[in-house]
């Protein structure tokens, strides 16, 4: 239970600045110390200077960078040449023009969708199925955790070497029918998008599940027993009761692998360096890919194109999550 | 009732099953690659190695990966980072949460917007570079202060606004200073979330690879994934699967180790945020 009241007390006022008043003064009366006071009051006890090494921080690096990046996506700022001019909309029509932009925006927003999608389906299973807390679930859970620490580049890696053609997947797949299989599953240009987002959901479904699981045990346990005195199956307290009250876990899943994978590149680096023929180039590898190439303005405006698009992500769909949050809970 | 006795006596059996196809499999792969001889590894399956070369892989692994000075490199980037968003970021939320004002409400998103907004890569190189932090260790950890700043506020303003603002005042009519209040009676109850948050920071910025090809590519100062990556991409064609994999296992470990140790506080402290 929180003391921290969003009204202002009716305090003894001593003048007219409601944070003339001092905290013995609150106390005498048996008004607990709300945070919401005088300002006055608040400034002096939780002093300004807390903030300033994170915040000093946040700006140089984060805002500055972020503020650099809407002036020099307009310059024409490259390895090949001193100096920087600016250039106006060149870089956008640049790459506008040769419809880089388009599709791999259009390759990020499938990739980011995907894994949002399978990673949350992957992680509320597990949790479902490794929900209660015999000796074996626990262990389980523990193993689907692994892969979470490992690092995605590394995880890039061993499925690249369990994918290729003559990998080992290939060989279980020819074991079990009896001939020799090799599906080149990281080179089809349609569905090698879908194989790498699901090693990226396979890395990282034990976080998810994890996060269903609590969210699962923090349901209250009479409103179960109400449902099954309802006459409730268990497909329908899933699905009625327990998915609604999972909402904010739901939300904060979503959120952070969807708006997560739209800044991803290691996976993808690392399974298909974006091949093959470039239908599996994130943003980030294109930028990697034209900062290597000493195109730093064209990395720069590309850059900048995912931040906005984050952002115009970002604003709706967690309004969504919240006003569904609002609307179950 | 038969089907519910009949689920019971499954699931485990079940459970097992998705445990070796699923995450068994691919690990597997992993650590029995890294003991193969360089012929048998290029083609690496699920097969026993006919010869053992544990020690040769892993040696090698070490010297020619530099596994050394990429941990080196590791430590001198994580622990500060670490270290630095926890006490900075725990700090400021501390203020963030008792402040009410819109001033304050600003700050706080601007605080976690990090966590959502990706930071722009290219321009951070620039920052860097006027700066003279561009390739060293100092500017990584800059960064990665700059990149999760955002978690730590994030995780610490939720769980101070929990707490009683009571304990604090009882301090401070005693006669405590803000920083002593803050020191004595806040930071020691903030310790699950800072575990947390410890956690989480220390994860990402361990793995992160991206944005320090950005930063110390080129430069002396390497980490472990870039390491990793040097490795992987030797020759483009003829990939070395058994050192690759013997610098993969050598780099998770100490991750791995760790979380077997504090496997229940990691587990408890991970879901505690995200889950209100």
């Amino acid at each position: 239970m929180t003391v921290r009241t969003d009204t202002p007390e009716p305090g003894p006022l001593r003048g007219r600045r409601r944070g003339g008043t001092t905290r013995r003064d609150y106390r005498r009366i048996g008004v607990p110390d709300a945070s919401r006071r005088g300002a006055t009051a608040q400034r002096s006890a939780y002093p300004a200077w807390f903030l300033w090494p994170a915040f000093a921080i946040l700006a140089v690096f984060f805002l500055l960078p972020t503020v650099l990046n809407f002036v020099y996506a307009f310059t024409n700022w490259s390895a090949y040449h001193d100096g920087v001019d600016f250039v106006g909309w060149q870089n956008f029509q640049a790459l506008l023009g040769n419809g880089d932009v388009l599709i791999a925006l259009r390759t990020t927003l499938i990739w980011a969708l995907l894994v949002a999608v399978l990673q949350n389906v992957f992680g509320f299973a597990l949790a479902l199925f490794f929900e209660r807390d015999s000796r074996i679930n626990r262990t389980s859970r523990a193993i689907f955790f692994i892969p979470v620490l490992i690092s995605p580049l590394a995880i890039g890696y061993i499925f690249q070497a369990l994918l290729k053609p003559d990998g080992a997947l290939n060989g279980m797949l020819g074991g079990l029918l009896g001939e020799t299989v090799s599906i080149a599953w990281l080179g089809d240009t349609t569905w090698t998008i879908v194989v790498v987002s699901i090693v990226q959901s396979w890395k990282w479904m034990g976080l998810s599940m994890l996060i269903y699981l609590a969210g699962l045990k923090s349901i209250p346990e009479d409103v179960l027993e109400a449902a099954k005195i309802d006459g409730a199956g268990w497909w329908r307290t899933l699905r009625s009761v327990r998915f609604p009250l999972l909402a904010p876990a739901v939300t904060f899943n979503v959120a952070t692998a969807l708006l997560g994978s739209m800044n991803g590149f290691d996976t993808v680096q690392a399974t298909t360096k974006g091949g093959p023929a470039g239908t599996t180039e994130v943003l980030n590898i294109f930028i990697y890919r034209t900062f290597g190439q000493g195109l730093y303005a064209q990395a720069t405006t590309m850059s900048l194109i995912l931040f906005l698009v984050v952002i115009l992500l970002a604003f709706p769909i967690i309004w969504a999550l919240r006003r569904r949050e609002k609307q179950l809970l | 009732m038969n089907v519910k006795r009949l689920t019971r006596g499954v699931q485990p059996i079940l459970a097992i099953l998705a445990c070796v196809l699923i995450i068994g499999i691919p690990l597997y792969l992993l650590v029995i690659t890294s003991f193969k001889s360089d012929a048998e590894a290029q083609v690496p399956d699920l097969s026993l190695p006919t010869t053992w070369h544990i020690v040769e892989n892993y040696g090698r692994a070490i010297s020619d990966g530099d596994v050394l000075g990429g941990l080196f490199g590791s430590l001198l980037v994580t622990v500060p980072s670490v270290f630095g968003v926890l006490v900075l970021g725990s700090a400021a939320s501390w203020v963030l949460a008792r402040r009410s004002s819109k001033v304050m409400g600003l700050l706080y998103s601007v605080g976690i917007s990090g966590i959502i907004l990706p930071p722009a890569v290219v321009t951070m190189v620039l920052t860097l570079q006027s700066l003279g932090l561009d390739g060293s260790a100092l500017g990584m950890i800059g960064v990665y202060m700059g990149m999760f700043m955002a978690t730590a506020i994030f995780f610490t303003t939720g769980f101070v606004r929990n707490i009683p603002v009571e304990l604090e005042e009882a301090a401070r009519i005693d006669g405590a200073s803000p920083f002593t209040v803050y020191l004595r009676v806040v930071l020691p109850l903030l310790r699950p979330v800072i575990a947390t948050a410890a956690i989480l920071v220390t994860l990402s910025v361990w793995n992160e690879v991206f944005y320090a090809f950005f930063v110390l590519s080129g430069s002396g100062a390497s980490t472990l994934p870039l390491n990793l990556f040097n490795v992987a991409s030797q020759s483009e064609y003829v990939k070395n699967w058994n050192l690759i994999f013997a610098y993969v296992v050598l780099m998770s470990i100490p991750m791995v180790v760790t979380f077997i140790i504090a496997q229940r506080r990691i587990v408890a402290g991970v879901t505690a945020g995200a889950v209100k």
